[in-house]
């Protein structure tokens, strides 16, 4: 069963027999939205980047985006830049794979963020998802939906972080503006 | 633990009362044959299958399963069998899966009669073969081994027998194909099975009342106790008729008469999860007792929370040595990212211990006294717990390549594998060229225990530069000077004679350009074995002479090629490889045969002409920085280790080592003899 985050809520990624999660994988899909009057018809492509920066202390250690599509201990992966969105079949555009098992002793936090690459803010987007599945069995586990797209172009969406011996998942949502990771490092600190 | 055999590999056998499990996704039928010491199958009577599943010394099972068990009582053979080759097929007749390709690989085990497992192996790299021979049991000087197979027949079951050399092969496997799909809705369920968590004597849970239902109808050739053992009823016996059997018995119906009592113990009621028929008094089982219970399980090779048991050949490719390949880059990837992980770690420890340090000393209350020695400890303390997991992580993924890398290492063919492996000493020139060379081992500080193979793809995209300077002796100087280059060219010897070796007899020849002779010593095993295509070409004159030749020869390779025209190639332009080893360069080159090196370092790889430099850089400074384009696209490589090689991933600095054959050893030259042998033969 699904829960539906919202903003600043947080759950553990414990599954319901007590053991906890070895994979998940963040995904992320979106549309274009259809814009009215004039050659409506014509949809413009947007460009969304799913990326994942990993954190030790506050300090950001490794990224793993588009151009650097494997983190250095190969336990964070991108599965490839999509460059146009989802026609609306509802998948995952891009998807980013967490191996939790296999992430860096040191590394306490991993925060999921998404730029509009193409400069397009969130109001030109719709059904804009990010959602958090557990790799193993391919159930869903979470899902944060983008509501009311802003004059944004860069939101910091949910983070996972160490607990215990487990991980935690909170849902952020907090608005940015950025082309790309680095543009958006002064917004997610204070996240941490 | 048994052996995990690659194909053509062998092991010897402790034992001599045998069971041979086969396990594989689908239902598939199993059988043997025997043969005298020529290999010979002396018509059907000597092929053990479904239909005729009792032979002297040899027991196989009456039908189709997913799971199978045969019995083999080597001392019980007579005595002109010299060779048993176990096969397993796919029923024909069925809408079955159309090949091997299509199931997950069959896997095999060989254990002694008290459930010792000596030896195992896993039927990959399948494709359309319907009927493969597994394994092989032969007897050499008196002693018997395993060898195992993997020999698979597109054919199918006819094509297998007949090519055992039975006469009426076609009839035999109609014969057999018909005996199972009588038997087919007998399908065993699959025993739960798991050697990873159960390693000693499994109990033999094969024994259920869809056996009975094996029809006792056979061809005529079937052997008479074994059909007399079966309870006569052609109709499918319900559960309760077979209740009243003690449960010991439970074995016979599928393991015959003459099968020697065994010291497995009844059948526990748990065993395939359902209530034992056999148990009097048990509650009825009311499935169906022909239905298969479950879903056969795949090869054996996860246990939760166990590392899978690593296997050589584990990755993705269409042949064995490209699997191989791509394991073992696949090890480099993991050994690079696990030591990434591992460094970032201790570099976040570290810098977090001088952060808090400061932090305990900037402040001046805490500066002196109790509490400021409290926090510098705990900030150690901190620091030594991070450290400690990090190593902890490392440690464990270390050990696990270790594991992997100690079944790889004995699995990999010549052109793979280390000069000290067994696999040279059974060389033979093969019939086709590598996919990749192995170019010596690369480490890094961390990983001390663990070598990775440096393999790279065949044919040679850059030349190759094998560095005689100083610089590369780096911490070890040593006294006499003539000693790296001595080294080095060893090094070179080395290569050449691995890639003479790994390609087709004829393939691949060997040049050498040595202007002042300093290379004498190295080249002998060249030299004296007779496999290069001319004597080493001294002086200025020699120089130019063979790389004038090269360069035509690129020059006239590259028109053909580009006009399509490769048969038209004039009749003294040898079409093999060619690989031009120059020891001591520049020395002997004037510009023009420098211009001449370039362009073959340029072009010639393209067409199959390969640069082995032997050179100290420091030596051609009088050129200066005119040779840096020809350095920078060479690859560099040192005689002794020198971490200099970056990987592609992260950027480590591996240290690279050279793979020497051992000081007192022959097996260059038993190499290199035999490749002259093969090379005259054409």
């Amino acid at each position: 069963m699904s829960v539906n985050l919202s903003k600043g809520q947080a759950i553990s990624l414990e599954k319901k027999d007590g053991a906890t999660l070895t994979a998940v994988r963040m995904g992320l899909g979106w549309q274009a939205a259809k814009r009215r009057g004039l050659f409506g018809s014509r949809t413009r492509e947007i460009d969304l980047d799913a990326s994942a920066v990993l954190f030790a202390g506050a300090e950001p250690k490794d990224v793993v985006f588009f151009r650097h599509l494997v983190s250095d201990d190969g336990s964070v992966r991108h599965t490839g830049d999509n460059l146009v969105g989802g026609a609306g079949q509802g998948g995952d555009d891009e998807a980013i794979l967490v191996d939790l098992q296999r992430v860096p002793v040191h590394i306490d936090q991993i925060v999921f963020t998404v730029n509009s690459f193409t400069g397009q803010t969130f109001q030109e987007v719709q059904n804009a998802f990010c959602r958090l599945v557990d790799e193993t069995n391919g159930q869903e586990l979470a899902r944060y939906t983008l509501a009311g797209g802003g004059e944004y172009t860069a939101q910091i969406m949910a983070k996972v972080q160490r607990a215990g011996s487990g991980w935690t998942m909170t849902a952020i949502g907090a608005p940015a503006r950025g082309r790309t990771f680095q543009d958006l490092m002064p917004a997610i600190l204070p996240h941490l | 633990m048994g052996t995990e055999l690659v194909r053509g590999q062998n092991h010897p056998l402790s034992q001599v009362r045998l069971e041979i499990r086969i396990s594989a996704g689908v239902p598939v039928l199993a059988g043997a044959t025997l043969g005298d010491e020529h290999g010979t199958v002396h018509g059907r009577q000597w092929v053990a299958h479904p239909g005729a599943s009792h032979l002297p010394g040899v027991q196989v099972p009456r039908q189709v399963a997913a799971e199978h068990r045969l019995a083999v009582d080597l001392a019980a053979l007579p005595e002109a069998v010299h060779r048993v080759d176990v096969f397993i097929a796919l029923p024909t007749g069925t809408a079955g899966p159309l090949g091997f390709g299509a199931v997950p690989a069959p896997h095999t085990t060989v254990s002694g009669h008290d459930g010792t497992e000596l030896a195992c192996y896993t039927l990959t790299g399948l494709d359309t073969e319907t009927a493969v021979i597994a394994l092989e049991l032969y007897r050499r000087q008196g002693a018997w081994k395993v060898r195992a197979m993997g020999h698979g027949y597109a054919n199918g079951l006819p094509a297998l027998l007949a090519d055992q050399g039975l006469p009426d092969a076609d009839d035999l496997a109609t014969a057999i194909q018909e005996a199972v799909v009588q038997g087919l809705p007998g399908t065993t369920p699959v025993p739960p099975t798991d050697r990873d968590t159960r390693p000693t004597p499994a109990p033999a849970p094969q024994a259920t009342p869809t056996h009975q239902a094996v029809p006792t109808s056979q061809p005529a050739t079937a052997s008479p106790p074994a059909s007399a053992s079966q309870p006569a009823t052609t109709s499918p016996p319900s559960p309760p008729a077979s209740a009243p059997r003690p449960a010991t018995a439970s074995q016979s119906s599928a393991s015959g008469p003459a099968e020697p009592p065994r010291s497995y113990g009844p059948r526990s009621p748990d065993e395939d999860g359902g209530p034992d028929p056999h148990q009097p008094g048990g509650p009825v089982d009311y499935t169906h007792p022909r239905r298969t219970r479950g879903r056969p399980s795949p090869p054996p090779s996860v246990a939760d929370g166990q590392p899978a048991r690593p296997v050589a050949g584990d990755a993705v490719g269409w042949s064995m040595e490209e699997r191989l390949y791509n394991q073992v880059w696949g090890m480099f990837e993991d050994l690079a990212r696990t030591t990434a992980a591992y460094r970032s770690a201790i570099d976040f420890a570290d810098s977090r211990l001088e952060k808090e340090l400061d932090q305990a000393l900037a402040d001046p209350r805490t500066r002196l006294g109790t509490a400021g020695g409290a926090a510098r400890e705990a900030a150690h303390a901190r620091r030594t717990q991070l450290a400690g997991r990090a190593r902890a992580a490392f440690d464990r993924d270390l050990a696990q390549l270790i594991a992997e890398a100690e079944v790889v290492e004995p699995a990999l063919p010549p052109a793979y594998a280390r000069w000290d492996s067994p696999v040279w000493h059974a060389y033979r020139v093969p019939a086709e060229p590598p996919m990749a060379l192995r170019l010596g081992d690369v480490h890094l500080p961390e990983s001390a225990p663990l070598h990775i193979p440096l393999l790279v793809r065949l044919p040679l995209e850059r030349g190759l530069w094998i560095d005689s300077g100083p610089s590369a002796a780096g911490a070890a100087p040593l006294t006499d000077p003539t000693e790296p280059r001595h080294l080095a060219m060893s090094v070179a010897v080395a290569l050449a004679a691995r890639l003479l070796a790994v390609h087709p007899a004829g393939e691949f020849a060997v040049q050498v350009v040595d202007p002042a002779g300093a290379g004498n010593r190295a080249l002998l095993p060249l030299t004296r074995a007779g496999v290069l295509v001319s004597p080493p070409a001294t002086g200025a004159a020699g120089v130019s002479q063979t790389l004038e030749r090269l360069t035509r020869r690129v020059d006239l390779v590259q028109m053909a090629v580009r006009g399509g025209a490769a048969e038209s190639l004039p009749a003294d332009v040898d079409t093999a490889q060619q690989l031009l080893i120059v020891n001591d360069f520049p020395h002997g080159f004037d510009d023009r045969s420098v211009t001449r090196l370039r362009y073959l370092a340029d072009e010639g790889p393209a067409v199959g002409v390969h640069l082995l430099l032997v050179a100290d850089r420091g030596e051609a400074t009088a050129y200066g920085p005119l040779l840096d384009p020809l350095w920078r696209s060479l690859l560099r490589l040192t005689p002794l280790p020198d971490d200099h090689l970056a990987d592609p991933w992260i950027g480590h600095a591996w240290t690279y080592e050279p793979s020497l054959p051992p000081a007192a050893d022959r097996i260059v030259h038993d190499v290199l003899t035999e490749v002259a042998g093969a090379r005259t033969k054409r």
